[in-house]
């Protein structure tokens, strides 16, 4: 009581007023972009329109377009959904961040290039036969994927379990390296090409008007998701994992392997970045031994603004991320007279993720920790 | 009840044990036979919490034996010993405050596989602790301390223990709420398990035990019947607070 009692009265430091002035700027700047945007729908030729597009009238985003902007933002964001779920699985049972996982999901989209590429040369890729080839091509991917994250535990992590967690945080940035090394050493730097898609995948579905492939890559996600909620909620092995992300100690008195639980964790959370690693060569159709990096790091971001170790929080921060880097660039920048606003689109995650940390430092769904609860 | 015609289910047999060059125990000798409520006695730093993890494999002596059922288990994991029929109820009962009543049950019976018996195990708990049967889906984080203590025991209990390891039952609870713990501690035993309790309040780990032995600095230094530790001069000077 006293301890809250003290903070309140406490005087405010500069910091605060600079941390406080941030806030209101950022919230301030989204309210005037949304009220902007929304004028502009209205009535493009508004004062406030010409005043931000040098005396002009600004231009009305249409629905087909706003629909467009929000698949695109669902696609990506499933895929940052996906791989937000490894890095917030590691952080619960671990609790530290692997850096590195940003590159399980490369060799997942790697894989995904070789496997598409040898059915295309077989003329499967093309063919009637497309869906079984799909399919086995993204298990090949989640399973190759999966052992990467497996060898990075048992080789990287194991050996440094129980030391400070600062040590393999840094050994992840260093696992990170070494899989982008080895992956240029083995394929060169170049970017590698998927072959093309069916046809039919890059057509867009008359009604609705969403893109073919967009929708299965939400569809694959979502089924990636819902079976991953099953898993951890529903099986004797998700309740062994949460248990052990809990207090490892309690869980190996209730007779549980925790090593085996760890191993289980790294090869799931694997198994996610894979299958979006494969999504991501069907959307982006290429791939180079640095494509981990960006979404890497804005999953990580995704997982923050969740609410990190929370699985619910991963899947809806990654989703909202997307849609924020999609739709921001015209909703909010454009109004506000920004030029080349889609140039944008990553300073508007890592903005979102400064805006989180601000308002809410536990994350959209985090629930507060106590240091006890994550000695 | 003689114990001489009976084997124990749990013993130490010249028991030590280091941190580093720290000598935490120092040749310890205990038995628990079957059916039979003791305590071990000791103050902070005497070396009860070792006692515990050794028996449970947390912690391997250096020399000497853990003996259960016969068997020389020095080598074998945590598991081994639960699937045996050892469980404890750890101090501050460390409830997954994040799971639901109903899954800290369940992971209780982590290791066992008959369906059947974990379905009576659950209703007997039900019965022994109806107020944990109304809260199943709800966190263990909410509950109230006192059924924090039920759900601790109903989640040993599911592992179908034969001995039944208490850590410090009375620590942390509100004295109406120890008197409660200690019956529940004797409703368990009366259903024929084995109870070991390490306790810092003797007065009432004494009233409740057939025997108990007292630790201090890593040895035993006192091993009797209950009562007669009742009535040992020394024990009620430095344990029982009488001059």
């Amino acid at each position: 009581m006293t301890a809250a009692v003290k903070v309140k009265g406490a005087r405010r430091t500069g910091v605060d007023w600079f941390l406080l002035f941030l806030r209101v700027l950022l919230i301030g700047l989204i309210a005037i972009g949304l009220l902007a945007f929304i004028a502009q729908q209205i009535d493009p030729n508004n004062w406030f329109a010409r005043l931000t597009h040098d005396g002009e009238a600004a231009s009305r985003l249409s629905w087909p377009q706003f629909r467009g902007l929000i698949v695109t933002g669902l696609s990506q964001g499933a895929m940052y959904g996906l791989i937000a779920l490894g890095y917030s699985m590691v952080y619960g049972v671990l609790g530290f961040i692997n850096f590195a996982h940003g590159e399980v999901f490369m060799v997942g989209a790697f894989t995904g290039f070789i496997m598409s590429n040898k059915f295309d040369e077989a003329g499967w890729w093309d063919g009637p036969i497309f869906i079984p080839v799909i399919l086995i091509t993204i298990l090949v991917s989640t399973l190759v994927a999966t052992a990467t994250a497996v060898i990075m535990e048992r080789v990287a992590y194991r050996p440094l379990r129980g030391s400070p967690r600062l040590i393999p945080l840094i050994t992840s940035i260093g696992v990170s390296f070494f899989i982008q090394n080895a992956v240029i050493l083995l394929f060169g730097p170049g970017a590698k090409g998927y072959p093309p898609n069916p046809d039919w995948l890059e057509e867009t579905i008359p009604v609705v008007g969403i893109e073919v492939k967009k929708l299965l890559v939400i569809v694959v996600a979502a089924i990636s998701m819902a079976g991953l909620w099953y898993f951890v909620e529903r099986t004797k092995t998700g309740k062994a994992m949460r248990a052990v992300a809990e207090d490892k100690e309690i869980a190996s008195l209730m007779g549980i392997d925790v090593n085996k639980t760890i191993v289980t964790t790294f090869a799931v959370g694997g198994a996610m970045a894979g299958i979006a690693g494969i999504l991501w060569g069907i959307l982006f159709k290429s791939v180079i031994a640095t494509t981990g990096f960006l979404p890497g790091i804005k999953a990580f971001t995704a997982a923050v603004v969740g609410g990190v170790g929370n699985l619910g929080g991963a899947m809806a921060g990654g989703v909202s991320l997307g849609s924020a880097e999609a739709l921001a660039p015209l909703m909010l920048l454009e109004p506000l007279g920004v030029e080349g606003p889609s140039q944008l689109r990553d300073a508007v995650v890592f903005t979102l993720l400064i805006l989180v940390l601000l308002v809410k430092p536990t994350g959209l769904f985090g629930e507060r920790l106590s240091s006890e609860d994550r000695a | 009840m003689s114990n001489a015609t009976k084997t124990p289910i749990l013993e130490f047999r010249n028991i030590n044990t280091h941190y580093g060059a720290v000598h935490i125990l120092k040749d310890v000798n205990l038995a628990i036979y079957p059916g039979e409520m003791v305590c071990l006695l000791g103050g902070n730093a005497s070396g009860k919490s070792t006692t515990l993890k050794t028996l449970l494999g947390m912690v391997t002596p250096t020399t000497g034996e853990v003996v259960l059922d016969g068997e020389v288990v020095n080598d074998k994991p945590t598991s081994y010993r639960v699937e045996r029929g050892i469980t404890m109820v750890p101090e501050n009962r460390r409830l997954f405050k994040r799971l639901s009543v109903g899954e800290n049950l369940q992971l209780g019976a982590y290791l066992r596989n008959d369906k059947d018996g974990i379905k009576n195990d659950l209703e007997r708990i039900y019965d022994m602790f109806p107020r944990v049967k109304e809260r199943l889906t709800q966190k263990a984080g909410t509950l109230s301390g006192g059924e924090q203590q039920m759900v601790a025991m109903g989640r040993a209990l599911m592992a179908s223990p034969r001995v039944l390891l208490m850590d410090e039952p009375s620590m942390g609870l509100a004295p109406a709420l120890v008197q409660t713990n200690f019956e529940l501690i004797q409703q368990i035993h009366e259903e024929g398990i084995a109870i070991f309790m390490v306790e810092q309040n003797a007065n009432m780990a004494l009233s409740i035990a057939d025997r108990g032995w007292v630790l201090q600095t890593g040895k035993v230094v006192l091993d009797d019947t209950a009562d007669a530790l009742l009535q040992n001069p020394d024990l009620r000077k430095s344990y029982l607070g009488e001059a």
